[in-house]
């Protein structure tokens, strides 16, 4: 009476892609499933948005340039924290399965095992679409405005993109390392807090002091920040589209070997 | 394919985490279609060797081969004929007992059909129809379990590993796992079971292999087992002392244990037939009445005071 099972029979890669493919559902899944975590990726965003929006908008729209309110302006800034922030996600799903049996099963089956990472990561990316998605809606509903067209926005979504992946494979390295989902959670804050803090998300740089400001003006979610503000509210991009891409690509460059690296280690002993 | 007689073939497996040595020279042989069990008590390093047979973890001597593949050199191949239901249970706590299986199907490299007519028929096996589209986290302890051995036959491995699939469930959900384990074994599936139950083994295995500290100290069938371990122990209380002192020499020789406070005494059975009704009949002649009687079964109490207290005498002496 057992039904007789169909095994397929493809390439390699055919396979790699189809293991990667099966974990993105499942962490797809577990995106819709975590209702508080699903909560948290609409509310959030909305929160600050509007909390930084009233709060900052009186006395910094004084120092923006002329024409430019503070909704617009920050817009950009609040879109990239979010995304920075929601990389915490990532880390935690990714500690979470290596505290449960789950990857050892992973593990014991004829599956690449970086296909778990794949997975997380580029759900991930899904939920941030969510969110940065909502922001804009109330955004809209608050004030902000913009002439982009829509090749300018297919610019900001790729640049948003490959920052995304970039601070998502950072995240999974923390994950790996950590060995609570409490250090992850503070420890994706210190490093994430003071990234988006001292840059130019929130405030332009000027009343920054020069120490500060060096760092802020050069650290890579300030390139990304401008990039994606510049497109926003129409003006001059200049290095920073390119430099935002540099320094995502670069990131992801050094990251993924070391995640892949630490997930193989941390899983085989 | 296989070029050995044995499934499973461990020879002389050590394994140290810094400088403890969890595995000290391990060899386990298991032929085609039957069961082992390795029995042990906390921290013998039974999780260890099954971890380190399905691949999970490197090992620092010795070899092992399961159906003929190094589980180093051919992980791969491993991986492919085996199913491992480990000790905490592995299931995805957020997708449902049917997404588990398919999922799990799919990364067997079965088919989207065959995964999803495959996960269906075990679902049906299991008992977990009614709660196969809730997610896993509103499973109870035994039915997370049914599920998570379900999830390692999804694709009917020739070799299944079981790291103490009992423990932790009430005497129902025990014997439920024991039929399905019953199944399993009726299939010709080659097992390899942990656990820290002597009942258990004996109900099941084919053969047994009793480890601790990393070493094995005993091995054979259930039978020759208990027999070095011990026999039934006849557990006999009388109402007074006068009572106890009359079966004393009543029963003689026979008397094993005695607690004249308690006015308790044991007498060993070798033969449950003869043995129990003699003992009776002593009695009765010499017209002693029993307040109480049981019938002690060898323990792995039983088994590991006697076995490794002798390994512990042995290891001191070697100092
Ligand atoms: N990752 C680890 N690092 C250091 N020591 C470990 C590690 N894993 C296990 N051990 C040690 O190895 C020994 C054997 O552990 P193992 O888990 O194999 O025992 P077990 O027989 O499965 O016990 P239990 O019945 O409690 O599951 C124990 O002393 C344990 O403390
Ligand atoms: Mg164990």
């Amino acid at each position: 009476m057992a039904a007789e099972l169909v095994f397929e029979h493809k390439s390699k890669l055919w396979f790699t892609i189809n293991d990667s493919l099966l974990m993105i559902k499942r962490s797809s899944r577990h995106i819709i499933r975590n209702t508080d975590q699903l909560l948290g990726a609409f509310f959030q965003p909305i929160m600050f948005l509007v909390l930084f929006a009233s709060v900052f908008g009186g006395s910094i729209s004084k120092a923006l340039p002329p024409g430019i309110t503070y909704i617009n302006y920050l817009m950009a800034g609040i879109i990239v924290q979010t995304v920075a922030f929601g990389s915490t996600t990532t880390a935690l799903s990714i500690c979470g399965d290596l505290q449960k049996g789950i990857v050892d099963r992973f593990r014991s089956l004829p599956m690449g095992n970086l296909a778990v990472l794949n997975g997380h990561i580029v759900s991930d990316l899904f939920r941030n679409a969510i969110s940065t998605f909502v922001m804009l809606i109330a955004g809209l509903v608050i004030g902000f405005r913009s002439h982009a067209s829509l090749l300018n926005w297919l610019e900001i979504a790729g640049i948003l993109i490959l920052f995304t992946l970039a601070f998502s494979w950072l995240a999974a390295i923390v994950g790996i390392l950590a060995k609570s989902v409490e250090a992850v959670q503070w420890l994706t804050f210190v490093l994430i807090f003071p990234l988006t803090f001292a840059s130019t998300a929130f405030v332009p740089p000027v009343g920054m002091n020069s120490v500060l400001r060096a760092f802020a003006v050069n650290q890579p979610i300030t390139q990304v920040v401008e990039a994606v503000r510049a497109l926003i509210l129409g003006t001059p991009i200049g290095n920073h589209a390119w430099l935002a891409v540099v320094w995502s690509l670069g990131l992801m460059v050094v990251a993924i070997p070391v995640a892949s690296w630490l997930f193989r280690r941390r899983t085989t002993n | 394919m296989p070029q050995s007689d044995y499934v499973i073939e461990v020879d002389n497996l050590t394994k140290a985490y810094g400088k403890q040595e969890v595995l000290r020279g391990i060899d386990l042989k298991v032929t085609r279609g039957t069961m082992l069990a390795l029995l042990g008590p906390n921290g013998a390093g039974k999780t260890t060797t099954v971890r380190i047979l399905s691949t999970l973890l490197k090992y620092d001597g010795g070899t092992v081969k399961v159906e003929g593949y190094d589980v180093t050199d051919q992980a791969d191949k491993v991986r492919s004929v085996i199913g491992l239901t480990g000790q905490s249970a592995a299931v995805d706590e957020l997708l449902t007992g049917r997404e588990n299986l398919v999922m799990m199907g799919r990364l067997y490299r079965l088919t989207a059909d065959s995964a999803k007519a495959r996960a269906q028929e075990l679902l049906e096996e299991f008992d977990l129809l009614k709660a196969a589209d809730r997610p896993a986290k509103t499973y109870s302890g035994g039915m997370r379990r049914r599920l998570d051995l379900a999830v390692s036959l999804i694709a009917t491995p020739p070799v299944i590993f079981l790291d103490e699939p009992t423990t932790g469930l009430d005497p129902r959900s025990r014997l439920v796992m024991w039929d399905i384990i019953k199944k399993l074994m009726e299939k010709g599936t080659t097992i390899l079971l942990t656990t820290q139950y002597l009942e258990e083994a004996d109900h099941l295995a084919d053969q047994i292999v009793v480890i601790d500290g990393g070493k094995v100290i005993a091995q054979g069938t259930a039978k020759q087992l208990k027999a070095k371990v011990g026999n039934d122990r006849l557990e006999l209380v009388f109402k007074n002392t006068a009572d106890f002192n009359a079966a004393v020499e009543a029963l003689g020789k026979e008397v094993g244990d005695r607690n004249e406070k308690e006015f308790s005494l044991t007498v060993l059975i070798r033969d449950t037939n003869t043995d129990v009704k003699r003992t009776l009949e002593t009695l009765a002649k010499h017209q002693i009445a029993i307040a109480s009687m049981a019938i002690h079964k060898p323990t792995l109490d039983d088994v590991f005071l006697s076995l490794t207290g002798k390994q512990k005498q042995a290891t001191e002496e070697d100092k």
